[in-house]
């Protein structure tokens, strides 16, 4: 269909804008590649694996312990909020009466809107004690752990909760007419077809908590260190940025770009495949 | 005891259990941030690195990073939106493209939209530690969430607005002008207001774009607070600033549950009344 004059100024204008709003995206990427590119070229990558310690300023880049926190941190987080966010997910959808699953919805709702630095703030000091009185310092791998698990349990909830949604009733109801109990449904019918969605919300709780950054750092106690134990002080590699952007000088803030990256490619990963399991999970509705 | 039955008991336990930690945090914060809020608290500027006044100017500033962020992102994310769900059909490469971009600026975290902030806006457009700065990097946060509320709300318009418009040879432009626009708005201040709760709720993309200076900001050139960053700064800087954290952050939850309501209302309830089916 041709477009009048008006229209067709108003379409260029359009996608002026919106050719400035997806290039966002790109400019952040040419930006963090620019930022580390200083580093890169005289370190190579290899070297921030294998370099003695973290000393940007004496010439050593190892990330690895601000890694294995930033990765043990979420994967306990996970293994606390998947089954509970399952759970949670199916109370509400399943076995819950409606005014208490929408009060409940509610809640967890509004959890979810909590801004992390209040998570971080309760978590110091609230959780941070309670931890210490267990074994001290209380700032700790486990104390990250917890308000992490706190944090994307209703990011878990709520996806799982719409990826239940999307499973056609007919399912439900063809598996209750053959008398199946409610769990037997749940377990065999129902979980298994909402699967892909289900791994797609784990994967998007999972870049949520390797990408947060104020909770981890007000809770984890951040010393450079790989953890040796559940009660030992952590610093993941969104803390480090957060803490040492302030005052990072030529290499060492090229250097922290280089975390920056690594980063966003360990999330880009993460979220892209969520999406990709989320695709599935429609395709497989269709049929 | 059947597997049936112990399901049953499991979950309603597990939904027990989250409700309790849920309530206790929320009781904790409330009851924590209520002893040290009043009006003056409010309204007074802070003394002593934060431990005593009020958040008068961190309230202020906090305004004015929301604003410059959503005057840039909201004019930018409407035109986006309207590309995508009037201009072109959803298979075209330049949206599919569009749309692609988004979801992957909507997975980034926000620390690394801090660096971006701090090497863009700060240091290669010279804008400095600045409210603008951060409220910039802010708009580029909340562009996603903007733009994927108002596409969702055009396409609730139904097509008949669109072919009675054009049966009336209105062109495209006043077609969204006088009809299509007005008949999304619920959707789109409720779209915005998300994007405004999103943005408030953020510290760490503010810290090294908009700054920690907390006095009153003459202009958005300054450095200004933000109420999150003021925050963090008093539990983690400030010795016995923890008091007055707390009161800060039930500020904060506040402000945001108030937004996130007002926005969920009008996503509900108004956008229903407003559209008529033919």
């Amino acid at each position: 269909m041709s477009l009048s004059h008006t229209d067709q100024n108003l379409s260029l204008i359009l996608q002026l804008c919106a050719l400035i709003a997806a290039a966002v995206v790109l400019l952040i990427l040419v930006f963090l590649l620019s930022e580390s590119w200083p580093v890169l070229q005289h370190v190579s990558v290899w070297r921030f694996f294998s370099d003695d310690a973290w000393h940007p300023a004496q010439d050593l880049y190892n990330i690895t312990p601000m890694l294995s926190a930033t990765l043990l941190s979420t994967l306990g987080a996970l293994l606390l909020s998947t089954p509970l966010g399952i759970a949670s997910a199916l109370f509400t959808r399943y076995y819950a009466p409606p005014a208490l699953a929408a009060w409940y919805r509610r809640l967890i709702e509004l959890l979810a809107g909590i801004p992390s630095v209040v998570y971080g703030l309760w978590g110091l000091t609230t959780l941070a004690p309670l931890v210490g009185q267990l074994h001290p310092p209380g700032v700790s791998l486990l104390t990250a752990i917890l308000v992490l698990a706190l944090m994307i349990l209703p990011t878990i909830a709520l996806t799982v909760d719409s990826a239940l949604r999307a499973v056609p009733v007919a399912y439900h109801h063809s598996a209750a007419a053959l008398g199946l109990s409610r769990w037997a449904i749940i377990k065999n019918i129902i979980l298994p077809a909402a699967h892909s969605g289900i791994t797609s919300s784990v994967m998007l709780a999972a870049g949520r908590a390797i990408g947060e950054t104020m909770a981890v750092l007000m809770v984890a106690g951040n010393v450079v260190q790989h953890p040796h134990s559940l009660f030992a002080s952590v610093r993941t590699l969104t803390a480090n940025i957060a803490l040492e952007m302030s005052y990072a000088m030529g290499d060492h803030r090229a250097a922290l770009f280089v975390a920056g990256l690594a980063l966003m490619l360990m999330v880009l990963l993460l979220v892209s495949s969520a999406e990709l399991f989320k695709r599935r999970s429609l395709c497989l509705q269709i049929h | 005891m059947s597997t049936n039955t112990l399901a049953t008991c499991l979950i309603w336990l597990a939904a027990l259990f989250v409700t309790a930690v849920f309530v206790c945090l929320l009781a904790d914060i409330i009851s924590q941030g209520l002893t040290g809020l009043s009006w003056s608290y409010l309204i007074e500027p802070p003394q002593d690195a934060g431990r005593a006044g009020g958040i008068g100017s961190i309230i202020v500033s906090t305004g004015l990073i929301l604003l410059v962020a959503i005057a840039t992102s909201a004019p930018l994310g409407l035109a986006t939106a309207i590309l995508l769900t009037e201009f072109s059909t959803q298979k075209s490469t330049f949206a599919q493209f569009v749309e692609r971009s988004l979801d992957v600026l909507s997975g980034i975290p926000s620390i690394i939209f801090g660096l971006f902030g701090n090497a863009f806006f700060c240091i290669y457009l010279g804008l400095g530690f600045s409210i603008l700065s951060g409220g910039l990097t802010l708009a580029c946060m909340a562009l996603p969430i903007l733009i994927r509320t108002a596409t969702e709300g055009l396409r609730a318009v139904p097509n008949d607005y669109r072919l009675s418009a054009a049966a009336l040879s209105m062109t495209r432009t006043s077609a969204l002008i006088h009809l299509l626009v007005p008949a999304a708005t619920p959707a789109l201040v409720a779209g915005l207001m998300l994007g405004i709760g999103r943005a408030g709720a953020e510290t760490a993309a503010l810290i090294f774009t908009s700054g920690y200076v907390d006095r009153m900001p003459d202009s958005v050139m300054d450095s200004g607070r933000a109420l999150s960053v003021h925050i963090y700064d008093l539990s983690m800087n400030v010795a016995g600033g923890d008091a007055k954290a707390n009161s800060a952050a039930l500020v904060l939850i506040i402000l945001l549950f108030v937004i996130n309501s007002v926005s969920s209302f009008l996503a509900n309830h108004w956008m229903h009344k407003r559209i008529i089916h033919l």
